[in-house]
């Protein structure tokens, strides 16, 4: 709502000096979120004043046609003879009036005028186009469009044109919240300027209308629980010609909205007046009485736009005897609208409509037809019901005053009853809910200034005002008292919260996560959840692959990525892509995050009601129809993971490094991983591990080098590695707690062995079985060297192993650790194939 | 060596006679002096104290002592052979400090040269500003609660009192997840805030309830420098008996001191939010240019866009009806709760100008906040 401070003192008597930005401030405080506060004409300077043209002579020989004339500014310059300006602008003719702008004057920008000398003549002062006065970038053409203002032949010379056009003024622009529908007018915002200033307010909608009578036009309302308010009024003898005044124009204007026809910007004006929507039908046009009803299943209308518009069985219309001709507080029908006089002949006859409607129907209408408009704006946020007569009333009153016409004696209102609306409130709630002690007075007289009214002691009978359809329970009350004392008022205290038990054990691992890995050199980063097949074809998924199977969006941010992420690594591959991108070499980066997974059978998530808890088997549906949303954390890094320099070369980063980020992420969990060979999309086939919780047979990632077409597909560098994890399946079991170790205090005695096994043999699987064959002697295992060559065959490696005995309570013998190494070694041969190097 | 012989004097014996034996020591002594490097004092060593040596000799000479010339004798030796090992040993330790410095020197390096081996990494600094909130209602005795993303629309609404033609519903430019038909009638919706999950708390458990709710939701804008359709919230919520409209005053104004500093003006300016009633919105006073630069052109502020406000969250005592929809009486408790951006509060706190620089990844923006905030 966009409320011009000089319309608004119209209501308030506002202090003078008050300015725009202090009413906002008052009003920001009192609830109204004033986002800006525009000042129009700010820099503006006179002299600024009507001219009547008295000549104009063509200059040719110029790149463009030039008029040189005289223009009568009255006894504005001083000396009362005409003024002589060269102008640019042809949309005028002699005799015609103008806006001129005199030497010495100043317009916004701001542009200096002065007498010049131009196209071989003098040129002191210039004739105005709106967009040079300030008045915004689309200028209708009532104000010239993009030419020159031709006024309306009334004004003298030497008007002021400041005044006349209204040029200086500030404009408060408010972001009505859904409950205060009533401040999407001038009345309601001049009604909480009032409560704020604790001024009387000159309410707009007290007018003295006739009473219903029984020859008004004929309506007739099927629906009125749709309907429940209809007031129709008729002016005939409306001058088609007749054109909104300045003033009018201006307000409109000013408070966004174009004018348009004499009776279109009425009913709009009114609108804006008093949050009444009003529609105008060209009378002529209309085919016998008015009906109000829902729409039959697949009938049209073609609205104002021109749209030719389906119907749903729930819009309701306003029909004649031709059918639909207005959706109901919407949008009118082309049917029946104001004819424009330059169309031929105009409309002199004007039905007006203020109706209220039901503000559910008319938000699904206007949601179903794309239409949101002023009108919709309104009744879905609740209008007064008892504001149509007066809203009536004013747009008649204007069209006689204005137009010429004339105002029918017959008045039609249709009411349905309404049962007044009282709400019993405690007289010390608000002190409850505030926390603070307000009394009952200040209750009574902060209600009462809204517009309720009250009675009662102890426990207050508050009727609200119609206009505060908001207000329903005692709760609304309460606030409506706080927010007028204001909230600065209300003191602060601390609640004693009962002693708390910190984080869970969840919380606590996830962050031992995410610093583990900060602490080996990784950078977090957050990505979209949002893809599409085209990442899933570049990790080269098969096309059965699970990952495939997403939860998508009805109303995805980009068409190509209307799924959920049921893995991290597109993100995270594209941030690593995005870092190389910006010359950002040797990356190491993390992300954990949820992904979301389709349940095997998928469901509707009820909608249960919400006057009670609802029951365990409304929630089980509630969860059981979400997907699963595991958390992961994923590494992937590119380059140098440990840098060159002049120490020495450093290390590329390889599949390795994402093995042991996933040993990082299961060491803060307190888990132990086994690491097996794997196979999986998008990593290197042969250069994959699969992640295996230790002493189990629970897969939670998978780690290693990505496959060289992924890596050519998403444009990575080299050797790009890459690691997924799932926290919750990785975690489920949760850590095992730590016995302290006994620390031996004697000797460690060290044996090395180097064991040839097949290329195929995998190095966890000898130190497995080195392990289970040494015993409990043995303290630490450590493979020192991997060798292939000659000397160990083809197809063959050696594993060197540094093996660490110790024992609890004595001092071991050569002879025990030997035969220690030798059972670990007949071990290793046994289960693996091993041939003990150099035997 | 000789036999021990009662007849012989031993003065007789010329290389215990006591000049000899002085001579000896004098010369042992005045040799380790002139040593000038710890080569040369170890052939003087074995010159002086070996056992070819003088003093050595000598005191083999002793054994043929007869018994009564045997004391006098060895103590002459002794004494001698003393002064001999305490000049050694003095030489020995002033020659090894010489050589120890001149080693230290020449081992000397250049301590300047750049040294970043480890890489470095740092956590976003959306998550560690999470923490930081979370810590302090923690310590406050709070908990930290969590809940799907991808949530049920009668928590994410419904349960919130925001009905389905409730106007603030398309204020908040929802994500859909599609049916199994296709459709968008699926029940389930990207939440829009994390109060959901405060919902998800009073379903759960009895009061008192005081946690606050970390976490990313989703809304339908477009990114740009103020925007994400992505972004986080932490959420805050209280339950119990006798919780008014001054607790959450009280609890927002620690939270402010202990997040971004003392001294700042608040404003509490009253809003709409369906849950909450009476609800609010939360002003900072800018801290940069603490309000100086309202109506003021010379002096532009950037960080309040010359509003002197900054917009921390909304808040507001919970709306009853959202109790009973989750069970609570609300005759016996009231609640609080509240609501801020952290991409906001980045931003200010730490004078982010672009929120895209938060959603990029780039770790040149992340690297300098470390691991914490
Ligand atoms: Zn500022």
């Amino acid at each position: 709502m966009r409320v011009p401070l000089s319309w608004l003192r119209e209501y308030v008597d506002l202090p003078a000096g008050e300015t725009g930005r202090d009413v906002a401030e008052r009003l920001v405080r009192a609830g109204l979120e004033v986002e800006t506060v525009e000042q129009l004409g700010g820099d503006l300077k006179g002299p600024l004043v009507v001219g009547e043209v008295l000549s104009i002579e063509e200059l040719t020989g110029f790149k463009k046609p030039i008029r040189h004339c005289f223009v009568n500014v009255g006894d504005a310059n001083g000396t009362g003879e005409p003024q002589e300006i060269v102008c640019g602008a042809r949309n005028f003719a002699v005799g015609d009036k103008v806006v001129v702008v005199l030497p010495g004057a100043v317009l916004p920008g701001p542009f200096p005028i002065a007498a010049r000398q131009t196209y071989g003549q003098t040129s002191a002062g210039m004739i105005c186009s709106a967009r040079e006065l300030g008045m915004g970038d689309t200028v209708p053409d009532s104000f010239g469009g993009n030419g020159i203002i031709v006024l309306p032949p009334e004004y003298e010379p030497g008007t002021d044109a400041v005044e006349l056009l209204q040029l200086v003024d500030e404009v408060l622009d408010i972001a009505v919240t859904p409950d205060r529908g009533y401040c999407l007018s001038m009345r309601g915002v001049a009604r909480e300027a009032a409560a704020a200033y604790g001024l009387p307010l000159a309410d707009p909608a007290l007018l003295d209308v006739p009473p219903a009578n029984s020859f008004g036009y004929l309506v007739k309302v099927s629906d009125p629980a749709g309907c429940d308010r209809f007031v129709a009024r008729t002016v005939v003898g409306v001058d088609p010609n007749a054109k909104s005044p300045i003033w009018l124009q201006r307000r409109l204007q000013k408070a966004g909205i174009r004018p348009i026809s004499l009776t279109v910007d009425i009913t709009n004006y009114v609108m804006l007046e008093v949050g009444q929507p009003l529609h105008a039908y060209d009378k002529q046009r209309v085919d016998g009485p008015i009906t109000v009803r829902r729409a039959t299943e697949g009938e049209t209308l073609t609205t104002l736009d021109g749209v030719q518009r389906k119907l749903a069985a729930e819009d309701l219309l306003i029909c004649d005897n031709s059918g639909p001709i207005g959706l109901a507080g919407v949008m009118g029908g082309a049917s029946t609208e104001i004819l424009d006089p330059a169309a031929g002949p105009g409309t002199t006859e004007v039905i007006i409509e203020a109706a209220h409607f039901d503000p559910v129907a008319i938000a699904r209408s206007a949601k179903r037809h794309k239409l949101p408009s002023e009108a919709s704006k309104r009744f879905e946020r609740g209008v007064d019901p008892e504001a149509a007569r007066a809203a009536a009333q004013r747009a008649v009153d204007l069209l006689v005053l204005i137009a010429g016409g004339t105002a029918e004696a017959g008045v039609t209102d249709i009411a349905a009853p309404h049962p007044v609306r009282t709400i019993t409130i405690a007289a010390d709630l608000p002190d409850r809910v505030a926390g603070t002690a307000y009394g009952r007075e200040t209750v009574t007289r902060r209600l009462q200034e809204i517009g309720c009214s009250v009675a009662g002691a102890d426990v207050l009978e508050v009727t609200p005002p119609t206009w505060r359809p908001d207000l329903t329970d005692p709760y609304d009350l309460a606030e409506e008292v706080i927010r007028l004392e204001g909230y600065d008022n209300v003191p602060a205290r601390m609640p004693n919260v009962p002693p708390g038990k910190g984080l869970t054990e969840a919380q606590r691992t996830h962050r031992r996560i995410g610093v583990a890995l900060a602490g080996a050199g990784y950078v977090e980063v957050n990505n979209y959840p949002f893809l599409g097949d085209t990442a899933f074809e570049a990790l080269g998924l098969e096309t059965d692959d699970r990952r495939r199977r997403t939860v998508k969006l009805v109303n995805p941010l980009n068409d190509e990525e209307p799924a959920l992420r049921t893995t991290l690594l597109p993100g995270l591959l594209g941030a690593l892509r995005r870092n190389v991108g910006r010359g950002n070499t040797d990356l190491a980066i993390f992300e954990t995050g949820t992904v979301f997974l389709p349940k095997d059978e998928l469901t509707v998530a009820p909608r249960p009601a919400v006057d009670r808890r609802p029951s365990a088997e409304e929630l089980a549906a509630l969860d059981a129809a979400l997907p699963d949303q595991p958390r992961r954390v994923a590494v992937t890094l590119a380059g140098e993971r440990l840098p060159s320099g002049w120490w020495g070369k450093g290390a590329q980063a390889s599949w390795a490094d994402a093995v042991e980020a996933a040993r990082t992420v299961a060491r803060a969990a307190g888990i132990e991983l086994t690491v097996r060979q794997g196979q999986l999309a998008p990593w290197h086939p042969g250069r994959c591990a699969e992640l295996v919780v230790a002493g189990t047979d629970r897969v939670v990632g998978h780690a290693g080098e990505l496959h060289p077409r992924v890596v050519k597909a998403l444009g990575l560098p080299a050797r790009s590695a890459a690691m997924e994890i799932d926290i919750d399946l990785l975690t489920a079991d949760g850590a095992e707690k730590v016995n302290g170790p006994a620390v031996s205090g004697f000797p460690v005695a060290t044996q090395d062995v180097a064991l040839i096994v097949d290329d195929a043999v995998p190095a966890a699987d000898v130190e497995a079985a080195l392990r289970s064959g040494a015993g409990e002697l043995l303290e630490a295992i450590r493979l020192f060297d991997v060798f292939t060559g000659e000397q160990v065959g083809a197809g063959k490696k050696s594993l060197a192993y540094a093996l660490r005995f110790r024992a609890a309570d004595r001092t071991l013998t050569a002879d025990e650790a030997t035969a220690a190494r030798e059972a670990a070694v007949a071990e290793a041969v046994s289960r693996t194939g091993a041939v003990l190097r150099g035997a | 060596m000789s036999a021990p012989n009662k007849s012989y004097d031993p003065v007789e014996v010329e290389a215990l006679k006591p000049e000899v034996v002085e001579q000896a020591r004098d010369e042992a002594v005045a040799a380790f002096a002139a040593a000038s490097t710890l080569d040369e004092l170890k052939q003087a060593k074995v010159a002086h104290t070996g056992d070819r040596s003088a003093l050595s000799l000598a005191n083999r000479e002793i054994g043929a002592l007869p018994p009564h010339a045997k004391a006098a004798a060895g103590k002459l030796i002794g004494q001698a052979r003393g002064a001999v090992n305490q000049a050694l040993a003095k030489r020995q330790a002033e020659l090894e400090a010489e050589r120890d410095a001149r080693v230290l020197v020449e081992e000397a390096v250049d301590v300047t040269l750049p040294y970043d081996r480890a890489p470095r990494g740092a956590r976003h600094p959306l998550t560690t500003l999470a923490e930081r909130i979370e810590d302090t209602f923690v310590a406050m005795g709070y908990q930290v609660a969590e809940g799907p993303e991808a949530e049920a629309e009668w928590l994410n609404f419904d349960a919130l009192n925001l009905g389905p033609d409730h106007p603030a519903r398309s204020m908040q430019d929802t994500f859909f997840v599609q049916a199994p038909d296709g459709s968008a009638d699926s029940g389930v919706v990207l939440r829009t805030q994390t109060s959901p999950v405060q919902a998800r708390t009073l379903l759960d458990r009895e009061p008192p309830v005081y946690v606050v709710c970390p976490g990313r939701v989703y809304r339908t804008d477009e990114l740009d420098a103020t925007h994400t359709p992505v972004f986080r919230q932490v959420e805050g919520l209280a339950v119990d008996e006798g919780i008014t409209f001054a607790d959450l005053k009280g609890t927002i104004e620690v939270l402010v001191e202990k997040l971004i500093g003392t001294g700042l003006e608040l404003r509490w300016r009253p809003s709409y939010f369906p849950f909450t009633e009476p609800s609010a919105e939360i002003d900072l006073q800018c801290f940069v240019c603490r309000g100086e630069s309202v109506g003021n052109p010379d002096r532009p502020c950037r960080t309040c866009s010359s509003e002197g406000w900054i917009e921390l969250g909304g808040c507001g005592v919970v709306n009853p009806r959202v109790l009973v929809a989750c069970g609570v009486d609300p005759n016996r408790y009231s609640g609080f709760a509240f609501g801020l951006g952290l991409e906001r509060i980045l931003m200010n706190r730490h004078n982010v100008a672009d929120m895209r620089d938060m959603v990029e990844g780039d770790v040149r923006f992340t690297l300098p906040f470390g691991m914490e905030i």
